[in-house]
């Protein structure tokens, strides 16, 4: 990523998408700027995590494009996808560790794939990553040991093992208690402090308010609410403003 | 009725159509670089070498049963000498790959079906495509070749173990002794019995790795799809062993003309 950039990190551009009769996405635009908090507000089932999926190309969109550094990840295949990638890191809503190898070898498993490093300094790295978020001391439990909070650190140290410019989380408060929320939001800000863009999916106003620069909400399927979390606060549509007040938990 | 009928055998069609497709771009991925020996031999370990209780002790029984049959049928025309023989036979002709082929079917295709399942279902399936690795080839072509790499082994162990237990049960009620015993079975086996009966089930190896792994990046609705998945690898996989065996049979008949 070259850091005088200032071409947005990821654009949406009309993107539409159905399963089976049910439209999920409605002609969704929207652009998050390099080194920022986005946060994707909205009740549940409203397309949310579908579009996670989308900026990181396990969904593809059935009209519209998704770039990501300015390259069209909808059109994408092969190595070329495995690239992009690579610059971007995905915290699963419930983690997703792989659940036959340890918590260290599941934060070690992309320097195993994408890089030529020896064990030793895999091992060290996935060690640092994993004090980062506090697991050092689990670095060979098996992911069944874990609580559902170790568990979604786990999962983020996991994402955040290729140093990755973008990254992509799905409901990072869902089912944890407000301590637990509250150390992953603080982790995540100190990811963007460090220059690592964010896409954070949640229901959590409090949560959204302290890690996003900018919020937009979905609802069936299209973004009715776009902008900083004050704006939104004084949004015209009732719903919006209702939503910004509600304290929602995960 | 008929309609109905109709509809089930184009859907059932569809699927084979399906697997097919899912086992043909498997083949074609795995002379694709880059290439997962690691974890091929990881799996071939797990498939083949984790199998070999089961096969070897299976084998010995059913060579021990077989001994009994034959000598029960053969003593009535005096030919007892032929029981060696005709049990190696049967052995490596039909009943080794056959059973070996189904046991493997049980054992790894309900396994290899679950474990696959659980994966999609927990969102593992996305996660590694998220790290920028193919999914389809580290997880199912990796498998898929293990089993075809395993099949032709496990049942060569399998042979030998029925053909050691048909000894045992031989020696145990006429005192025949090992060197006459294994020289009459391995007299008139010939390498066109062995070779193309035990690659054959490669071909039942590639059914069994298909079938799971289609059926478990197929996984829909919970832990509920996880155990179906599992069962319906080892019936539809089992099924598809029996059938294709029946063409195989008569594959190599077509190629050696003598076995027939």
């Amino acid at each position: 990523m070259n850091q005088n950039d200032t071409s947005p990190a990821v654009k949406l551009e009309g993107v539409t998408k159905a399963f089976k009769d049910r439209k999920v996405l409605d002609n969704i635009t929207l652009e998050v700027a390099q080194g920022t908090g986005f946060c994707l507000l909205g009740r549940s089932g409203t397309g949310k995590s579908v579009t996670l999926k989308h900026i990181i190309g396990l969904l593809r969109p059935d009209s519209g494009h998704v770039y990501v550094h300015g390259k069209d990840v909808s059109a994408l295949n092969g190595r070329e996808l495995a690239e992009i990638r690579r610059s971007m890191g995905f915290l699963f809503q419930n983690s997703a560790l792989f659940d036959s190898i340890t918590v260290g070898e599941n934060v070690a498993f992309p320097m195993r794939r994408h890089t030529d490093w020896p064990d030793s300094k895999i091992r060290e790295v996935a060690r640092a990553k994993l004090a980062d978020v506090d697991l050092e001391k689990d670095y060979d439990k098996m992911p069944g040991d874990l609580s559902g909070g170790m568990k979604k650190r786990a999962g983020l140290a996991r994402a955040m093992a290729l140093d990755p410019d973008i990254l992509l989380v799905d409901e990072p408060s869902a089912g944890l208690d407000p301590i637990t929320s509250a150390e992953i939001d603080a982790l995540l800000v100190n990811l963007k402090k460090k220059g690592t863009t964010l896409v954070v999916v949640t229901h959590n106003i409090p949560s959204a308010r302290h890690v996003g620069d900018e919020l937009a909400m979905l609802h069936e399927g299209r973004i009715i609410a776009q902008g900083t979390a004050e704006e939104l606060d004084r949004s015209d549509d009732e719903m919006v403003r209702a939503f910004m007040r509600s304290e929602g938990s995960g | 009725m008929t309609e109905r009928l109709g509809l089930l055998i184009l859907s059932a069609l569809a699927w084979v159509g399906e697997v097919a497709l899912f086992g043909i771009r498997a083949i074609y991925e795995a002379f694709l670089p880059p290439y997962e020996w690691k974890e091929v031999a990881r799996h071939v370990f797990e498939i083949g070498w984790r199998s070999v209780p089961l096969i070897a002790l299976s084998g010995f029984a059913i060579g021990v049963v077989l001994s009994m049959h034959t000598r029960a049928s053969l003593e009535r025309f005096g030919a007892e000498a032929m029981i060696p023989a005709g049990l190696a036979i049967a052995l490596i002709r039909e009943t080794g790959p056959l059973v070996a082929g189904l046991l493997i079917s049980g054992r790894v295709g309900a396994g290899i079906g679950a474990e696959l399942g659980a994966m999609k279902v927990t969102e593992q399936i996305d996660a590694l495509e998220a790290v920028a690795v193919d999914s389809f080839k580290f997880l199912a072509v990796t498998r898929i070749l293990a089993c075809i790499i395993a099949m032709p082994l496990l049942t060569t162990i399998m042979d030998f173990c029925g053909i050691f237990g048909g000894f045992v049960a031989e020696a145990s009620i006429s005192g025949m002794s090992p060197q006459l015993y294994f020289n009459r079975a391995f007299s008139v086996i010939e390498f066109t019995d062995f070779i193309p009966a035990t690659l054959k089930t490669a071909v039942f190896g590639l059914i069994i790795g298909t079938v799971a792994s289609y059926l478990g990046f197929n996984t829909t609705q919970g832990t509920e799809g996880v155990g179906r998945a599992s069962t319906s690898s080892v019936v539809l996989a089992s099924i598809c062993i029996i059938l294709s065996n029946v063409v195989l049979v008569k594959f190599i008949f077509f190629m050696f003309p003598a076995k027939a």
